[in-house]
């Protein structure tokens, strides 16, 4: 068997051996052993796949495999990956099993929660591995639709509105994303012969312009509005404000990242000429995508709100550096969308656990905690700064490389914006420094604070493994910049083969 | 045999008209308080004819004409077997009822005659043959629609559907004359030829297409739809939304690809902007709606707009994406059917905000609608997605795209009202829900069987493939 259908099958395993579990404590292990294994299943393949290039393996996917499933119409399960989904994985692996600790003690239908949590990972993984665009989309809207029980189950606050808004906005934007295929598919033999939904088939034709033109903007767009692209961000801070903390962690932290990865490796991939002609409309929405989250997060009093908010701007910033369409650039947003996606799966983490210590978020009615909880206090001093792109830690390794690839490039309007995009950095250290000096620093606001006891082994190994990971890469990014490798390659290729 | 084997061509009608007979005569031998012992006797006889009925294919016509069958008609007709079977399945526990012990053998009498009439239908080879079977297919409908005859809201739709069927077959009758007399055949194969797009045969098209949308309640010929879904009792609503529809997109579907079309360029523009209107409107209603009848049947009619987006292109994709929805429809409206009629049997509720807090009493049941309900919404892994993915896709084959964009946003208004159910049963609380009860064997065999099928024959891609071979394009 191949390796890549393990991981949609040992979650499928996990699932059913949970709907044969009673009681929380029984679910949640077998949650954590499921999801354990396929942390290793992860790290096992990031293995295989460094040592298969090592050995000189040069294709384009490795671990290619192509199993006939709609004959007639040339619907496949493919699966193979490169090194961005490789990384994309590993990512996703790491987020689970720390979103699965941080809902350690989800005692309300825990069964039905972790069933959930799985199997909207398991759209997850599908998705990263998936190389039929029929397969992706399905495995893309299996990922989507157990948030809407997720947040409106065991999520807090405006939850069934939240979860009604942020289903319906990415089912709008999988819409879109069903047209888009439907129209790339169709035009996948332009001079004869069978139509195909293998994005590496189709992107070695050349599909006619003026397709292009119309599908380009609807596919992007319904990846973009996964991704936050402004102004479809505005079931992001909604969403994650209500949902429970596993959740927000899952899906600011992987979810989201599958807006930006289909946006290259559908749209930008298979439509170049039209990314080229018309990048510069998202360019522009992104860029206010970018500085709108930022300033967004500063108004902003809830800590889910300002953690959703700057989520805008940091995925703004994936797809920002994405349209840039250079190498330096897009492996920036490459390294942005791992960076972003333990960072704030952190935070999430973080706010999860501090939340269910003071029962609220508002940051006014806080401060003092560092003397009370050291530990989740030096954490979320930790993941602040690397959100603020501090050298040491994955944020600046992302944003340097961006910011120095975007500014690469020639056009006078693409200056600009980086120019313009630039200053969310600074506005960035605003908010996170003004919540840390509130929420952590200066004397003890209420004295129910002082009874408060620090985190429990089990949200240690939540944050742990992300600040572990944040650091791995801030410090030697080397090894990231290993697995992606030259995976960009045929994607830059693509993009200047109209010589821009 | 002197040649009477040819005859074995209509094997679905003849195995349905002798088991009809056979469970008349069963009827008149057995005492009024054993009638209730006719409802495994006329299951099991059922589920015999839907087996033979899978036996392999002849190709042919009979009667100079008049009759047609080949694979295509036949899968119909068993995927309508298939739904009947269900629906006999679901109504056993509701058939058991004290005030139905006298009638039992009536419902099944009677849906088997209209499936005959179904059956003859979709193989007429001529409009009189259509017409005939149209009108049996229709006619028993509104007894059954009445067959709770001591309440007041049955007795109105039965009134409500013969009213406005009767006008319907009106208008269609006209169009039919009209075909008759430019082409001066009745013959599907003679009119195919002759018809063109002179003015009085795109009059008569339209007459034709508006007895054809009534039965399909296609807007704005759907008025009758809600009032009669909700009056009737369940499982006849079930049997109505499901198999007649079925059997009418069938044969509408064949007529369109075969006798006009010649004309398909007109029956486009007014497939186009029906199914646009449907879709939206149906939709819209969907949303208003708080009892769960009137919310399947509305959901209905918006199903019905979706389909239309497999029969406008005209190709054999088309086709097969349109008897694969239906086979997937009635598994998946079925399914929530089942659990409603399983609910109402033991509560006598429908309304949706009885719903409140299924998920924690009766788990099972909402965990099967909750599929059924994603299945209609087109949400995968189920069925459904693949169903609504293949009918999206043969529109666009004949390069609708904008129809087809209009389509995926009318699901998103779909998928919002199907998520008010799930949110009732899941997230909702209640300070009164539903008790915990147990369902008897032939419930759950009914929805075991609903829920199989909405999960496999979206999996298993061999349905398709079948179904595909068979058809054929314009």
């Amino acid at each position: 068997m191949n390796i890549l259908s393990l991981f949609v099958i040992v979650p499928l395993i996990t699932m059913f051996t949970l709907m044969a579990t009673n009681g929380f404590k029984q679910a949640r292990v077998v949650a954590a052993v499921g999801m354990g294994i396929q942390l290793i299943l992860a790290a096992v393949l990031v293995f295989m796949y460094l040592s298969e290039r090592n050995a000189g393996n040069t294709a384009e996917m490795l671990f290619y495999n192509s199993t006939v499933w709609f004959k007639s119409l040339n619907i496949t399960y493919t699966v193979g990956v490169d090194g961005i989904a490789v990384a994309m994985i590993a990512l996703t692996a790491v987020v689970v099993i720390a979103g699965i600790f941080a809902s350690w003690e989800v005692e309300f239908l825990t069964k039905e929660f972790f069933i959930s949590l799985i199997l909207l990972a398991s759209g997850v993984f599908g998705f990263f591995i998936s190389l039929d665009l029929f397969t992706m989309f399905l495995f893309y809207e299996v990922a989507v639709i157990p948030m809407y029980l997720l947040i409106g189950i065991w999520g807090s606050g405006p939850k069934e509105y939240s979860a009604m808004k942020l289903t319906l906005m990415l089912m709008g934007g999988s819409a879109l994303l069903l047209l888009g295929i439907l129209g790339i598919y169709f035009n996948s033999a332009p001079g004869g012969g069978a139509l195909t939904f293998n994005i590496i088939d189709i992107s070695k034709i050349h599909i006619p312009i003026e397709a292009q033109r119309f599908f380009f903007p609807i596919t992007f767009l319904g990846f973009g509005v996964l991704g936050a692209l402004f102004p479809f961000h505005t079931w992001s801070p909604d969403g994650h404000a209500s949902a429970p903390t596993a959740v927000s962690m899952l899906h600011a932290g992987v979810l989201m990242k599958l807006g930006g990865y289909g946006c290259f490796r559908v749209a930008m991939f298979l439509m170049p000429e039209a990314a080229q002609e018309l990048g510069w409309i998202f360019l522009i929405l992104t860029t206010i995508s970018v500085v709108y989250g930022a300033f967004g997060a500063i108004a902003q009093k809830d800590l889910k709100y300002i953690n959703a908010y700057s989520s805008v701007s940091h995925c703004g910033l994936v797809l920002f550096a994405l349209l840039m369409m250079n190498k330096t650039a897009m492996d920036g947003a490459i390294i942005q969308m791992i960076s972003h996606g333990l960072m704030t799966a952190l935070f999430f983490a973080l706010i999860g656990m501090i939340y269910g210590r003071t029962h609220t978020r508002l940051i006014n009615e806080m401060g003092g905690l560092m003397k009370v909880i050291p530990f989740l206090g030096v954490v979320y001093v930790i993941a602040g700064l690397a959100s603020l792109g501090l050298p040491g830690f994955s944020g600046f390794v992302a944003e340097m490389t961006i910011f120095v690839g975007s500014f690469q490039h020639p056009d006078i309007f693409h200056r600009v914006c980086t120019i313009v995009a630039c200053s969310s950095i600074v506005i960035t250290a605003v908010y996170i420094l003004r919540v840390v000096g509130i929420l952590l620093l200066g004397p003890i606001t209420n004295d129910h604070y002082l009874h408060l006891g620090d985190a429990k082994w089990y949200e240690r190994i939540s944050t742990l493994t992300l600040v572990i990971a944040i650091t791995l890469i801030g410090i030697a990014p080397l090894w990231l910049s290993n697995i992606i490798g030259d995976s960009l390659a045929p994607i830059i290729n693509q993009l200047s083969f109209t010589g821009f | 045999m002197m040649g009477l084997e040819k005859y074995l061509l209509m094997r679905h009608e003849l195995v349905l008209i002798i088991i009809t007979l056979i469970i008349l005569i069963a009827e008149l031998s057995v005492k009024d308080e054993n009638s209730r012992k006719l409802r495994p006797f006329s299951i099991i006889l059922f589920f015999i004819a839907t087996v033979v009925g899978f036996l392999p294919i002849d190709e042919g016509t009979l009667f100079g004409g008049m009759y047609q069958t080949n694979g295509i008609i036949v899968t119909m007709k068993n995927i309508l077997n298939i739904g009947v079977l269900i629906v006999f399945i679901q109504s056993f526990t509701w058939l058991g009822n004290d005030e139905n012990k006298i009638k039992v053998s009536e419902f099944f009498l009677l849906i088997l005659s209209t499936l005959i009439g179904m059956d003859f239908m979709i193989s007429s080879g001529d409009f009189l043959m259509f017409y005939i079977g149209l009108e049996l297919a229709t006619i028993p409908i509104a007894s059954l629609a009445a067959y709770e005859r001591t309440k007041a809201k049955s007795a109105e739709a039965g009134i409500k559907l013969i009213l406005s069927s009767a006008l319907s077959s009106g208008i269609m009758l006209y169009g039919i004359s009209m075909i008759y007399g430019t082409t001066g055949s009745i013959y599907f194969s003679e009119v195919a030829q002759s018809f063109t797009s002179n003015n009085l045969q795109t009059l008569a098209l339209i007459f034709f297409f508006a007895g054809m949308a009534f039965k399909i309640s296609i807007v704005p010929f759907h008025l009758w739809t809600a009032d009669v879904y909700e009056g009737a009792p369940i499982n006849v609503t079930s049997y109505l939304s499901v198999i007649s529809k079925g059997a009418a997109v069938f044969i509408f579907i064949i007529m369109l690809f075969t006798v006009f079309r010649a004309v398909t360029v007109i029956w486009q523009d007014v497939i186009y902007i029906t199914a646009v209107i449907t879709m939206t409107v149906g939709n819209l209603f969907a949303i208003r709606q708080k009892n769960l009848k009137r919310f399947l049947a509305f959901s209905s009619i918006s199903q019905a707009g979706f389909i239309f987006l497999g029969i406008i292109g005209g190709n054999k994709l088309g086709m097969a994406s349109v008897v694969y929805f239906i086979l997937i429809y009635i598994f998946s409206n079925l399914g929530a059917f089942g659990v409603v009629s399983a609910i109402a049997n033991k509560t006598g509720k429908e309304k949706m905000n009885d719903y409140d807090g299924l998920y924690l009493t009766n788990p099972k049941l909402s965990l099967i609608m909750m599929l059924s309900l994603f299945s209609l919404a087109g949400i995968p892994p189920v069925a459904g997605f693949f169903g609504k993915f293949f009918l999206f896709m043969a529109a666009a084959e004949q390069k609708f795209y904008i129809l087809v964009l209009i389509a995926v946003l009318n699901t998103i208004i779909s998928l919002f009202y199907y998520l008010l159910i799930i949110k009732a049963m899941f997230i909702n609380k209640s300070e009164n829900p539903i008790q915990y009860f147990k369902s008897d064997s032939y419930t759950k065999l009914g929805l075991l069987i609903c829920t199989v099928g909405i999960i496999a024959t979206g999996f298993f891609s061999i349905v398709f493939e079948y179904i595909r071979s068979l058809s054929f394009g314009i």
